[in-house]
């Protein structure tokens, strides 16, 4: 597989989201709120706590529930523009050409794939920069201490984001497969988002705490769900399926 | 160039094409003719590469269509235009052409070049900047096939290339194509557009499922239909009649003051047929020859195989 050839596909597709005013906003709102919204949120409880010692002590169990919106971004910004990538491929019947042409199958998924994950990751990256930093900028006083950056936030940007994006985009990869508009393919493909919800349900009941140990459990269980989900994606995306079986 | 032995393709029970054989030669211009669901466009995308077929073989300069790394090898060397243009509309023409460049390995230079070179001589060179979803079909047209080959391909594959355009953008089509068959390129293209056939094609093919007929549009029209020579005549009576079957074993039918006769080579027995009408006392207005045209062929080949 040449990755030379995939980054062709990717920067294709970077060029066509770059113009798709709609893809830009969805990255961009998102992570925002997020980014912005939540530290706010934390702003204003700060402000009526007033010094109160059971919610400053309870401050750091809210801004890591805060920072698991990241993940839940992961699972859901990418099927926007996954499911824009290869369903509006097939609309605009724009594979066929792209397949004669010396590329292997595996080269045009992964350059799909990479073209889908990177503005997603960057959003969401540069939200949880300014995530932190809004919050370090409010907490600090009341803590005592900066609270970012922490070992959680480093296992949930670094190693479950891109795991879950990478998730989100071969479900849609999978998705895409069956659908041909670009709203259902995106409206299926975010069901993703459930399980990611449920871990977050689970992390408030205190069931699978929002702790390192299990955010690494977490990984692994995500490592193998991409694997599989990868090999299910390469068997749908073959030649002969996509001409003649997608519908 | 292109060979085919017994290629066939079946969806689930369905034979979409069944047993082609056939060989296309370098610089040729080789035309698929057939109805809709004949089984033009599966045969190309399995030329092509793009699926897989059931059985027989298909080779493309020696490469087997059939093997994963030949395929690779054949994808390099061709260049395809499908029916639907598959353009990306929110990239300008250039990028578009400079995306599937990039994707042949064509150096900065080399791709330059190539598009400059294609959109002048398809006269969009102005509008290069533009986005393709702004352009008019005809106009989406040129730059799928300047796509087709942006990479210099030695083989061309083209799928009705000129369906569903207006009858000038089509015909800018067809000249273009004619000026790749000047430069010896080999052109394989589906048409159910007889006239277009007739006007590229070096050889045609007849599908539907399998090939029905193979051979120059002259081969064909003479194999199926013969030709006809007629003979306009002041008046017609049964001595003239008489001595014209008398000349010619061909089949001769009386048509109100002319007489319609079955020949083999017109060229050289029209003069004998003139003679035997003019010793017989006819007096000539004009003799015409009467040739099938390819729309005859194809129509007569369809429907046979028609139950």
């Amino acid at each position: 597989m040449r990755l030379s050839k995939a980054w062709i596909i990717a920067s294709k597709d970077l060029s066509i989201f770059r113009k798709k005013k709609s893809i830009f906003y969805t990255m961009i709102i998102f992570p925002l709120f997020v980014s912005i919204g939540l530290p706010l949120l934390i702003y204003f409880i700060a402000g009526r706590s007033a010094g109160t010692p059971d919610i400053v002590s309870g401050l750091p169990l809210i801004i890591n529930a805060f920072a698991f919106f990241f993940l839940i971004g992961a699972a859901t910004l990418p099927t926007t523009i996954a499911s824009y990538t290869i369903v509006g491929e097939k609309q605009e019947q724009s594979l066929e050409p792209l397949l004669a042409t010396p590329i292997t199958d595996r080269e045009i998924l992964l350059g799909k794939s990479i073209g889908a994950l990177l503005p997603p990751l960057l959003a969401i990256w540069i939200g949880g920069v300014i995530f932190m930093g809004m919050i370090d900028a409010i907490t600090s006083g009341l803590l005592g201490y900066l609270y970012f950056p922490n070992a959680v936030m480093a296992v949930i940007m670094l190693l479950l984001v891109p795991l879950a994006a990478v998730t989100s985009v071969e479900v849609s990869v999978i998705v895409s497969a069956k659908v041909n508009d670009v709203r259902t393919a995106q409206q299926l493909g975010s069901m993703i988002v459930i399980p990611f919800a449920m871990i977050y349900v689970l992390g408030e009941i205190n069931v699978f705490p929002l702790t390192v140990p299990y955010l690494i459990i977490l990984a692994v269980i995500l490592l193998v769900v991409d694997r599989v989900l990868f090999s299910l994606a390469v068997s749908t995306f073959r030649r002969d399926e996509i001409l003649t079986k997608w519908k | 160039m292109i060979d085919a032995i017994h290629l066939t393709k079946k969806f689930g029970d369905v034979t979409a094409v069944d047993g082609l054989t056939f060989h296309v030669a370098e610089g040729e211009v080789f035309g698929f003719l057939g109805p809709n669901g004949a089984g033009k466009t599966t045969t190309i995308r399995m030329l092509c590469c793009l699926i897989a077929r059931t059985s027989g073989e298909a080779w493309i300069a020696g490469y087997d269509t059939g093997n994963d790394a030949d395929s690779l090898k054949i994808r390099k060397i061709i260049g395809f235009m499908p029916e639907n243009t598959g353009l990306y509309g929110e990239l300008s023409a250039y990028r578009n052409l400079d995306f599937y460049a990039r994707l042949y390995d064509r150096t900065e230079q080399q791709r330059k070049e190539s598009i400059e070179r294609l959109l002048r001589l398809l006269g969009l060179w102005e509008k290069k900047d533009q986005p393709v979803g702004t352009f008019s079909k005809g106009m989406k047209q040129k730059v799928a096939i300047a796509r087709a080959l942006v990479h210099d391909p030695e083989i061309l594959f083209l799928d009705e290339p000129t369906a569903n355009l207006d009858p000038e953008a089509a015909k800018t089509v067809r000249d273009f194509i004619l000026e790749l068959k000047k430069e010896k390129k080999t052109i394989f293209l589906n048409t159910h557009n007889l006239d277009e056939a007739q006007k590229l094609c070096d050889r045609i093919g007849i599908l539907k499922t399998h090939l029905l007929r193979i051979g120059t549009p002259k081969e064909l029209k003479e194999a199926l239909l013969g030709s006809k020579t007629v003979i306009q005549l002041e008046e017609v009576n049964d001595r003239i009649v008489a001595a014209v079957k008398h000349h010619t074993p061909g089949k001769v039918e009386v048509v109100d003051h002319r007489l319609v006769i079955d020949v083999t080579n017109a060229e050289s027995e029209n003069p004998g047929l003139v003679e035997a009408v003019f010793t017989a006392g006819g007096r000539i207005q004009f003799v015409q020859g009467l040739n099938p045209s390819l729309e005859d062929v194809y129509l007569k080949t369809v429907r046979e195989e028609t139950p």
